[in-house]
């Protein structure tokens, strides 16, 4: 059995059902999950971060949400209000949350403490120095945390086509259905890929953003490190 | 809501067997991989500045979702796409991966004033290495084993979709008949299983290490 022939037949990636209609799905799900998700964590994370609270939110969350199964989630929520479109983007946008939230206070705790306390002295407004000196250093992190998010979506999504929603694990219950192992294979083959290459596209950009948040000459280090360009 | 507690008292048997299959099929990966990640991990950070490197592409392997290995590795293990075998072996080449960063940064951790007292008091590189940077980096290998085996257990019931799923099979019993009892016991005992197993290697971490002075950490 050829395990990559339903993977390198051009039939199964045009049309209705196919591989492209269903990856469009899978990455529809993904953005919509995680946009809703970064909305709500971003701004409270912010708010967190930068009245200095959230430090036991933040161990506390992140380690209980790990010990919870995605699958029996997305079964039970499928039970409890059904399985169509916008609630399983509810329950998405829920497992990312954490994540996102999580690492956007650790980016906010990372400001330097002196600038900050600097800053204060200074008469910077609340606004002002969460513009200039602790968002630019939480920037790296909250990239770094959105990469996880959309990784672990990308997953979840997967999964959920087992609860009748749409998205590239549509070839897995196909396959499974039909006991066509080649349509199962080019589903996870697909699946890794598209994980893959979302991984390293934020990781590329969460160095960036390091980079930016770096001082660029030694001389003017300190001054650099304490206030962004506006 | 369907809801039946007579269900559970009735196959309670049942439950326990799935239990046990559960923690095996988590637990087992997590100690191959231990066993795997140390020396790999040494390895890796001998080499220095290439040590990122490799980091980057454990990176990415971790980033494959489960169910994609999960249905993948039958092809390349020429294994039964049922068989609890894939399960294990993917699950020991995540925790490897996760683990095998935990050990580098552990390493890396040890600060080059200690590394070096203590080879100016004569430790040669192998008793430095067990003796003085092992040691010294235990703290956060345990805090990466924490995290891999909770991972763990949660990933098993991923795989009741293509296989045996041990506490899974709770969940898709109860989505099949919309029958919320054995939904809810699995998840109850899966996060159980999860708290306990994180609790345990906690008392063996304050067992071990009681110099460990123990902060909040992850």
């Amino acid at each position: 059995m050829n395990v990559f022939g339903y993977l390198l037949d051009p039939a199964h990636w045009s049309g209705p059902g196919s591989i492209s209609s269903l990856l469009l799905q899978h990455l529809a799900y993904v953005g919509v999950a995680v946009a809703l998700a970064a909305v709500v964590a971003i701004p409270l994370g912010l708010l967190l971060g930068h009245a200095g609270r959230g430090a036991f939110l933040a161990t506390g969350l992140r380690g209980g949400v790990r010990a919870l199964p995605t699958v029996g989630l997305l079964f039970l929520a499928a039970l409890l209000v059904g399985a169509d479109a916008v609630n399983i983007v509810v329950v998405l946008a829920l497992l990312a949350l954490p994540v996102i939230l999580v690492a956007t206070v650790a980016g906010m705790r990372r400001a330097d403490p002196p600038a900050v306390v600097s800053a204060r002295g200074l008469g910077l407004t609340a606004g002002q120095i969460v513009a200039r000196i602790e968002w630019p250093s939480a920037l790296p992190l909250v990239v770094d945390g959105l990469r996880r998010a959309i990784v672990q979506v990308v997953g979840t999504v997967t999964i959920a086509a087992f609860v009748s929603a749409g998205g590239l694990g549509q070839l897995l219950v196909r396959g499974l259905a039909e006991k066509d192992y080649p349509q199962m294979f080019a589903g996870a083959l697909v699946v890794a890929a598209l994980a893959i290459a979302v991984h390293l596209l934020f990781s590329g950009l969460a160095l960036l953003a390091g980079r930016r948040a770096r001082p660029r000459s030694r001389r003017t280090a300190p001054a650099a490190l304490a206030v962004a360009p506006s | 809501m369907n809801l039946d507690w007579s269900w559970l008292s009735r196959n309670l048997s049942h439950v326990a067997v799935l239990t046990g299959q559960h923690a095996l099929l988590a637990l087992a990966p997590v100690l191959v991989a231990l066993v795997v990640a140390v020396p790999v991990g040494v390895l890796i950070h001998r080499t220095g500045w290439a040590s990122k490197g490799f980091l980057a592409v454990l990176g990415v392997v971790y980033a494959i979702p489960a169910l994609a290995l999960f249905v993948a590795l039958p092809a390349l293990l020429g294994t039964l796409l049922l068989d609890p075998i894939n399960v294990a072996v993917a699950l020991s080449v995540y925790s490897a991966a996760s683990l095998v960063r935990s050990v580098v940064e552990g390493l890396r951790s040890v600060s080059s004033a200690v590394t070096q007292s203590a080879s100016a008091v004569g430790f040669g590189g192998v008793r430095r290495l067990f003796r003085v940077e092992l040691p010294l980096a235990m703290p956060t290998i345990f805090s990466g084993l924490r995290t891999v085996t909770v991972t763990n257990i949660a990933l098993v019931s991923v795989s009741v979709l293509v296989g045996s799923g041990a506490l899974g099979q709770l969940f898709s019993l109860g989505f099949d008949q919309s029958f919320y009892t054995p939904l809810i016991v699995g998840l109850a005992l899966s996060v159980i299983l999860a708290l306990l197993a994180d609790l345990i290697i906690v008392l063996i971490r304050r067992g071990a290490l009681p110099w460990v002075r123990v902060r909040r950490t992850a």
